[in-house]
């Protein structure tokens, strides 16, 4: 039998592995993402007791490793007395981490965001909530969508550190089958593919935000 | 019984870092009427606009739009933000940058309030705005976004956005001032339509022969206080000021 065929024969390990991945990912992304759109809701005027423990909060995750905080909270807490399964330490992991990076794209763009449109929307009545949500959050989506993606590709990569805390992910399945077959070069190979699989896609979901802003006039980002 | 004035300021005072902008400012604005507010470059006259809607806070004085007071609840508090976005909703506001929003299409910028603030549904909403950008003649272009408009056509749309609300009265701060030459008529038209059927309004601008043409009063601001506040004629060709007679000369030595 050959590597490939071992591979192939333990193709269920890879699509589980795929399979979780692809489920962390698309469930810390979106938490991130929300609650990166939070904070930034957060730092909106009115509220200036907020602004300094938000800004340290996410400048402190943008400084940390991500995998010293997975660390944390999966190895270090126990001694805290808080005790959490891999798969939630993994996810809030990736959620806070990338959802200060989130929060600090999207905030770096709305403190160039005009003015003028606000008052308009403030003129006409709207709320705060229903001007952030209607008025600015999908300009700053639309503006920043090249960083988004960026941070997407970078959040899916981050997945993969998961491995060590024993979430059985993708990068989890090609180590656990290179070890016991010692087919290292292979089992990763099949792995990479799979990253570039959900890239791809990515990449895709973001063009379409970018067709989408095109036709409104936003440049490319 | 006298009719309750549209709009009804009383001593109106505001200062940015010390410095007086507005002081001591009285206007009533009646129902039907049209009042423009001139005065030269920092005389506060868009700083008054925006203490109107409360987009600025004065720091003394009352605002009452149709007897209701904006800004201060009946308790006497500063009112709640809610409150407040409804006293905003009974005034349209058309800026001098126009200000729609870029990410919505023409039809969607004028519905939008309408729906998320009023509640109105799609369909009301629809018809709503329809009519109105067909009066402001942009009803063909529903479907395109601002930035295939031209400088007088975001205007036009910005007028229909503000009139969508259905507001007692419309507030404009030189709606004209942002446009190239050629595209000032098409904008100065709407709003003279809208004159004749009635809307009250209240216009900063520096177009003189419209301001003389549409208007029932006109108010001159200096360096934050009215000098001046009289029917147009009277104010074009019998100003009783001459801080009034120099600014004319130099704003519009054609007239
Ligand atoms: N938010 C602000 N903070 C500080 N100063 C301000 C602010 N807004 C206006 N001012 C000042 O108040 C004064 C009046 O400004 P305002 O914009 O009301 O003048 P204006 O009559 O509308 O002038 P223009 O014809 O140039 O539009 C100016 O000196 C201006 O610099
Ligand atoms: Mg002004």
């Amino acid at each position: 039998m050959s590597n490939w065929d071992i591979l192939w024969s333990s193709y269920d390990v890879f699509l589980s592995g795929f399979y979780n991945t692809l489920k962390l990912f698309g469930l810390s992304a979106v938490l991130a993402f929300l609650m990166g759109s939070a904070m930034v809701f957060l730092l909106e005027g009115s509220r200036p007791r907020l602004k300094v423990p938000l800004r340290i909060f996410i400048d402190g995750m943008r400084m940390l490793p991500f995998l010293i905080l997975a660390y944390l909270l999966y190895y270090g807490l126990p001694s805290a007395g808080i005790r959490m399964s891999a798969w939630t330490a993994g996810i809030i992991a990736l959620v806070i981490y990338h959802g200060a990076y989130f929060a600090e794209i999207l905030r770096g763009c709305r403190a160039t965001f005009a003015q003028g449109q606000v008052e308009a929307a403030i003129a006409q009545g709207f709320s705060q909530p229903q001007m952030f949500m209607r008025i600015i959050l999908p300009q700053l989506i639309l503006k920043t969508r090249g960083l988004l993606g960026n941070q997407l590709i970078i959040l899916l990569k981050d997945t993969a550190f998961l491995v060590i805390i024993t979430v059985r992910e993708l990068t989890a399945a090609a180590s656990s089958l290179s070890s016991t077959y010692f087919i290292p070069m292979e089992a990763f190979i099949v792995v990479i593919g799979f990253y570039w699989l959900i890239s791809i896609g990515l990449e895709l979901f973001i063009k379409m935000i970018g067709r989408f802003g095109a036709k409104r006039g936003f440049e490319n980002a | 019984m006298p009719e309750t004035a549209a709009v009804s300021i009383r001593n109106l005072s505001k200062s940015f870092d010390g410095t007086e902008v507005l002081r001591d400012v009285s206007l009533e604005v009646q129902p039907g009427e049209v009042v423009s507010i001139l005065g030269s470059s920092g005389s506060g006259k868009s700083t008054l606009l925006r203490c109107i809607n409360w987009l600025e806070q004065p720091d003394r004085g009352d605002i009452r739009i149709a007897g209701d007071r904006i800004g201060v609840s009946d308790s006497g508090k500063p009112m709640s933000r809610r409150e407040l976005a409804g006293m905003r909703a009974r005034l349209g506001m058309v800026f001098q940058g126009f200000n729609l929003w870029p990410h919505l299409s023409v039809l969607r910028n004028v519905t939008e309030a309408p729906i998320h603030v009023q509640g109105l549904s799609k369909t009301e909403a629809d018809e709503r705005a329809m009519a109105l950008l067909e009066k402001v003649g942009m009803a063909d272009k529903r479907e395109q976004y601002p930035y295939t408009l031209s400088g007088g056509q975001k205007q036009r749309v910005a007028i229909a956005r503000a009139l969508a609300m259905q507001p007692k009265v419309m507030l404009f701060d030189e709606p004209t001032s942002a446009l190239d030459p050629e595209l000032v008529g098409e904008v100065l038209g709407v709003i003279k339509d809208l004159s004749k059927e009635g809307y009250t309004m209240v216009l900063v601008t520096h177009e003189m022969e419209f301001a003389r043409a549409v208007s029932d009063q006109v108010v001159f601001l200096d360096k934050g206080i009215i000098i001046e506040k009289s029917h147009p004629s009277e104010f074009f060709e019998n100003p009783k000021t001459d801080r009034v007679r120099r600014f004319l000369e130099l704003e519009a030595p054609a007239v």
